[in-house]
């Protein structure tokens, strides 16, 4: 089997170094960063963390080296999701794609580009020390689902085996869509809050008013989920109050929080921003969303002020 | 020659008593004693839109205040005033006093502190402080003034012509509350996306070509503050959003002050803006769910900070 991951930062790393420890799984790994990818092809993609891995894919920033493949792995932040699959669709043209990236709109702009196209969320997460190392920060289950209709589910089932053998734990399921929603709805109803006031996670939740306008968002992702007939597969009320514990997460600065502080782009487009859209095709009105979701753009439109 | 009280010399205490001076005999109240010395040795200056230097008498000791003063400009910020209209009970006997924070609920704030006749006032000028005896003067746009308790509009207008002897733009009205409400909604709106975003009231505020631009959320702000003024039965007297867009139409990028407080990571004046459209709202049983939204996103932005 011939796996290409498109996208090598933390999670895309993750993939791509555990399934190259399988003897019958052969993995590429594109990416734009070629200091990363020079290190890959010298010395190895190392994980170090929750588990000490030295895989050894092929790796590539040239999209022409990629050979034609089984499987694909797209791990970009979602808004590289299109160049990165119109870049790589050529070698991919006649396999699966899987997305196991953050937010709503991915499995689409793949579907563009190629037929087969597999749903998926994830949870493992890490961060990249330096080139060809990555810190493994969380280790979690992948979701794996059949796109739509042309896709086999047995194609499915042979990702997620080769996930699993791997040590990236997955399950191929007939509607991959509940698990989505549920990351989405959790990630949209609480990064951008801590994104917008600088505050750690606990600290969001522990104050009332600030946890009753984290409902309201999550209520209104139910809501567009369930107009759908997407079953949720938690209740993201529970996982927040879970990640809030002490022990959990109270102190984690959100993903959007770092990157405002970076001031990078964020992922807002594809939470918010995709409730919001999917709250429009199916009637359900999402105001705090859409509010959510242009303040946070202003957030990036306030860094190309002169 | 009147005699005056202003109470703070702030960017809008410092250009109302540089202004008043020219045509009034005038006392600044500072907080700090140095900021009053240098104002005594130095005068004030003022530079922008108007270019002259006056001298004036100032003290931090509200005690020392001068006796038969007509009017006295509390112009502190609105998180200032509770402690300044404390310290003034029991003075300034026979003064008329006029309150001009953003917001709402500062009349009633110095109301509880003294029997003195009450004039409101909203200003939409702008300045900037250089140091404590020099004061920018950006925005040139009017001060407006209305009776609030025990006065009349006659007095008001008196003021508002003192004002503009002086050299400020100013307009008196015989309700003040229409455009103490439009500046209202216009502030709160305004202000916290501002300080949700670091953005300045610039074009993004007015942008409404892709569906996640600004300008949807701050004109659905604006509709909410709208419909909470309509169940107070105060009718507006600009239309917040077309003030929006004018504002923005002006090429000046105005840094709202509750955006430089949050970079600052100063206490802003949330409580008496946000805060009190949303209690209306609240008291009035019109929803406001983006409106509450943004004021426990600030309140949670300055809590980041102030803990």
């Amino acid at each position: 089997v011939r796996v290409a991951v498109i996208g090598t930062g933390a999670v895309g790393s993750l993939f791509a170094a555990n399934l190259s420890l399988l003897d019958d799984v052969e993995v590429w790994a594109f990416d734009l960063n070629e200091l990363h990818m020079a290190a890959i092809n010298r010395d190895g993609l190392r994980l170090s963390g929750a588990d000490d891995v030295v895989g050894r894919p092929h790796a590539t920033s040239n999209a022409a080296e990629l050979p034609p493949c089984d499987f694909g792995i797209v791990a970009t932040k979602a808004m590289h999701t299109e160049p990165a699959i119109a870049a790589t669709a050529h070698a991919l043209a006649d396999g699966c794609v899987a997305t196991v990236q953050n937010g709503l709109g991915n499995e689409e702009t793949i579907a563009r580009h190629v037929e087969r196209v597999i749903r998926g969320t994830t949870f493992p997460a890490g961060k990249l020390l330096e080139p060809g190392h990555v810190q493994w920060e969380v280790q979690g289950d992948t979701t794996l689902g059949p796109y739509d209709e042309r896709t086999p589910f047995g194609e499915v089932e042979r990702l997620a085996d080769a996930c699993t053998r791997g040590g990236m734990p997955a399950h191929a399921v007939a509607d991959a869509r509940g698990p989505q929603w549920r990351k989405v709805i959790f990630n949209a109803s609480t990064n951008p809050i801590g994104a917008l006031t600088g505050l750690t996670h606990g600290r969001v939740c522990e104050r009332p008013d600030l946890r009753a306008l984290v409902t309201g968002l999550v209520d209104e992702g139910k809501a567009v989920a369930a107009a759908q007939e997407i079953e949720l597969d938690a209740d993201p009320e529970e996982l927040i109050d879970h990640a809030a514990k002490r022990e959990v997460a109270y102190g984690h600065k959100a993903s959007m929080l770092q990157d405002v502080e970076a001031r990078r782009q964020t992922e807002i487009d594809y939470l918010n921003g995709g409730i919001v859209r999917f709250g429009g095709e199916y009637g359900v009105p999402t105001p705090l969303n859409a509010a959510i979701q242009a303040l946070v753009k202003g957030v990036e439109a306030s860094w190309t002020q002169s | 020659v009147t005699r005056v009280v202003v109470a703070g010399a702030g960017s809008i205490g410092s250009l109302l008593a540089a202004h008043l001076a020219r045509v009034a005999d005038v006392t600044v109240l500072t907080r700090r004693e140095e900021h009053a010395a240098a104002l005594r040795e130095r005068g004030l200056r003022v530079s922008g839109r108007n270019d002259f230097t006056s001298s004036l008498d100032a003290t931090a000791d509200p005690g020392k205040l001068p006796a038969d003063v007509e009017l006295a400009i509390l112009a502190c910020k609105a998180t200032d005033l509770v402690p300044l209209a404390a310290s003034l009970e029991g003075t300034l006997a026979g003064a008329t006093m006029m309150t001009i924070q953003n917001g709402l609920g500062a009349e009633e704030i110095v109301a509880t502190h003294g029997e003195w006749p009450l004039l409101s006032a909203v200003t939409f000028m702008s300045g900037t402080r250089h140091g404590d005896t020099h004061v920018e003067y950006v925005l040139d746009t009017a001060t407006w003034i209305g009776p609030y308790r025990d006065t009349t509009e006659s007095e008001a207008r008196r003021v508002a012509e003192l004002l503009e002897a002086g050299g400020l733009e100013a307009e008196a009205f015989p309700d003040l509350r229409p455009a103490q409400w439009s500046k209202l909604i216009f502030n709160a709106t305004v202000n916290g996306v501002a300080a949700l975003t670091n953005l300045p009231h610039d074009f993004h505020f007015a942008q409404t070509a892709d569906l996640s631009d600004l300008g949807h959320l701050v004109r659905d702000l604006v509709d909410e503050g709208k419909a909470v003024a309509a169940a107070a039965g105060v009718e507006l007297h600009d239309d917040p959003w077309e003030m929006n867009v004018l504002a923005t139409q002006r090429g000046h990028r105005h840094f709202p002050s509750m955006l430089e407080d949050v970079e600052a990571r100063r206490p802003t004046e949330l409580e008496l803006i946000n805060g009190a459209l949303v209690r209306e709202a609240e008291r009035l049983g019109v929803p406001g769910p983006l409106q509450t939204a943004v004021y426990r996103l600030v309140k949670a932005r300055e809590a980041s900070y102030s803990e």
